[in-house]
């Protein structure tokens, strides 16, 4: 047989040939769908992927006077400066209060809120509501950070509001007090984002089968007890999933919130993790360090999201929801 | 409708009562302070000085927009704002369209590999220094360029426009393909005009994106007449902020006109998005669920 005369790694070798010839067949042939997704991926190779190999200069002592290939390698020399870095730490410590506070406050607001806008009446007055609690998402945060300083100002809505309720004896600008900063970083975020928190919600809340609800209207349910054993475990996944999300983002602080409201007077409570990447990398030229931060910073967060993913799991009796 | 609540029972009419009052009340705590914004802005520098709770101006005032406008830098802003927002969304969007034409077939040579260098730029970035690194090599700082390059392609948008390509129905591409059409004009004629929708929500989503980026601006751009105005807002704010910490107490004069001439920069710069706001809802709804379906 002729078989016997071809060795193995021939045989297998002709059989790679063969697909690669036909690989290059099938390729040219359909030129004009490559040339559609070629530019994609070349794109993402450049700006996506050659900044994930320039991580590496976390790795060595980059001047301004180095480029990438002279700078020398110092190992893990700039992540062990980060343990003694006091900065460093006091913007981890706001990070996670803040995102703490902003996760507590922030994620179930748009859940109550998207159910009470599911139990309004269809009609006018509930479009009116979806429009104006849409609106603050589209402010940049540089306008509402703005707009903030204006509102806490001595001067401004805030005080006035305060003096007028009793409330606030004293005219005081609230961003200049550090102890108030997180909680203003929470709640303005809670502002902005609430409504538009609401959107998959509801959009998960419509497709709910309307005959769950008169069959516990005819059961006797009031409307809350339709809410807390409809409505709710109807949104179970959704709920679970953004969960996992928000977890996973704890590190990732929001810059530009970060950046307009911080100012010499609060930046004890305000700097945090990606302001402070931002300060060192790109303000004061440290780029070897500031990538280690940031480094560090993203693979706790991705720990984070496989974490939550694996509990959140378990808690569904091992049905994966991403 | 009116019979219709005669019949609903008494729970379900106080429910409906704290219901509608609570939304009310969270109406108020949305709107009450950008109207405050608004109707400042068209108030005096003294009567801004003066503070107390408005809503109404108590002396109608076009002082702080004169100032505004009076400043030809505005303009310059405002342009690029436009220019960078209506040449970015454009782009963005074919380009994302043009891939994704290329993802939602099947038959695609090297499919796998292609999804997986997608799917990796999801979860993973270089950071901020080695991508401020590679726009510097590839001469893109103080740039116009900037704004729309980096900004062609989010393989997320790619997903939303694969996923809504593919409900679009094969033998529309078949007949072509008999008639001899090749990809790119199947793509040009059948899925482009088809795909309005979708392509309507990206672009507008992606346009916001844009119109309230700053931060762009303040990594790779020195050059003054390349802000936009979210930039320039920013500098008036931090301004008028070192100034007012600076002088506490000092210039009240000084520090409500600078007052007075941020909050009408806000709501110049605000306008255009709450303007385009009613169409844009149409859209983004319809967008919001394409992206959920993928979930």
């Amino acid at each position: 047989m002729v078989k016997t005369s071809i060795t193995l790694q021939s045989k297998s070798n002709i059989a790679v040939e063969r697909r690669k010839k036909k690989f290059y067949s099938g390729w040219r042939n359909q030129w004009e769908l490559q040339s559609m997704i070629l530019p994609g991926v070349i794109f993402m190779i450049i700006f996506s992927y050659i900044p994930m190999y320039g991580v590496l200069i976390a790795f060595k002592h980059y001047t301004v006077l180095d480029t990438f290939s002279t700078a020398p390698w110092v190992g893990l020399e700039n992540f062990k400066i980060i343990f003694t870095d006091q900065y460093f730490w006091g913007a981890m410590v706001n990070t996670l209060g803040i995102s703490f506070l902003k996760l507590a406050f922030g994620f179930i607001t748009p859940i109550i809120l998207a159910i009470m806008i599911h139990e309004l009446a269809d009609g006018p007055f509930k479009r009116m509501m979806q429009t104006v609690s849409y609106l603050p998402h589209f402010l940049s945060w540089i306008v509402l950070g703005g707009m903030l300083i204006t509102w806490f100002s001595t001067t401004g809505l805030f005080n006035d509001l305060l003096m007028s309720v009793g409330l606030l004896s004293k005219h005081q600008n609230f961003l200049l007090d550090e102890d108030k900063y997180w909680w203003i970083a929470t709640l303005s975020d809670v502002w902005k984002e609430v409504g538009w928190g609401t959107i998959l919600y509801l959009a998960v809340m419509t497709k709910i089968d309307p005959t769950y609800y008169e069959a516990a209207k005819i059961d006797g349910a009031t409307r809350l007890k339709q809410i807390w054993h409809i409505t709710i475990p109807m949104m179970k996944n959704i709920i679970n999933l953004n969960l996992i999300l928000s977890i996973s983002g704890i590190l990732g602080s929001n810059l530009d919130q970060t950046l307009v409201l911080m100012n010499s007077q609060n930046q004890a409570k305000a700097e945090v993790l990606s302001s402070y990447v931002y300060r060192i990398g790109m303000t004061q030229g440290d780029f070897s360090y500031s990538t280690a931060v940031d480094l560090g910073t993203s693979i706790v967060s991705i720990i984070l999201l496989l974490t939550a993913h694996k509990i959140t799991k378990r808690l569904n009796d091992n049905e994966s929801i991403i | 409708m009116k019979r219709k609540i005669v019949k609903e029972d008494v729970d379900s009419q106080v429910f409906n009562f704290f219901n509608i009052l609570l939304m009310i009340i969270f109406t108020a705590i949305i709107i009450i302070p950008i109207w405050n914004v608004l109707i400042s802005s068209f108030s005096s520098g003294k009567s801004l000085a003066e503070g107390g709770f408005a809503l109404w101006p108590r002396d109608f005032s076009l002082e702080n927009y004169r100032a505004v406008f009076r400043d030809d830098s505005i303009w310059q802003a405002f342009f690029i704002s436009v220019a960078k927002t209506v040449i970015g969304a454009t782009t963005h969007v074919l380009f994302c369209a043009m891939v994704a034409y290329g993802y939602s077939k099947k038959h695609l040579k090297g499919r796998k590999l292609y999804s997986a260098i997608g799917i990796v730029t999801m979860f993973f970035s270089g950071g901020m220094v080695p991508t401020y690194l590679l726009m510097k090599s590839l001469g893109l700082l103080d740039s116009f360029w900037v704004y729309i390059i980096p900004a062609l392609l989010s393989f997320f948008d790619v997903i939303i426009l694969m996923n809504f390509f593919r409900s679009i129905p094969d033998s529309l591409e078949d007949s072509a393909k008999i008639d001899g059409a090749g990809d790119w004009k199947i793509f040009m004629k059948i899925y482009l005009p088809l795909s309005k929708p979708a392509l309507a929500t990206i672009a507008l989503f992606n346009g916001v994106g844009q119109w309230n980026d700053f931060f762009t601006t303040k990594l790779y751009i020195t050059n003054k007449a390349l802000y936009p105005l979210q930039m320039k807002i920013y500098e008036i704010i931090v301004q008028s902020q070192t100034h007012t910490m600076q002088n506490i107490g000092a210039s009240v004069v000084l520090e409500t006109t600078a007052k007075g001439v941020q909050l009408a920069t806000i709501v110049v710069t605000t306008l255009p998005i709450i303007l385009i706001y009613p169409l844009l809802q149409k859209h983004f709804l319809s967008g919001m669920m394409l992206g959920a379906v993928k979930e």
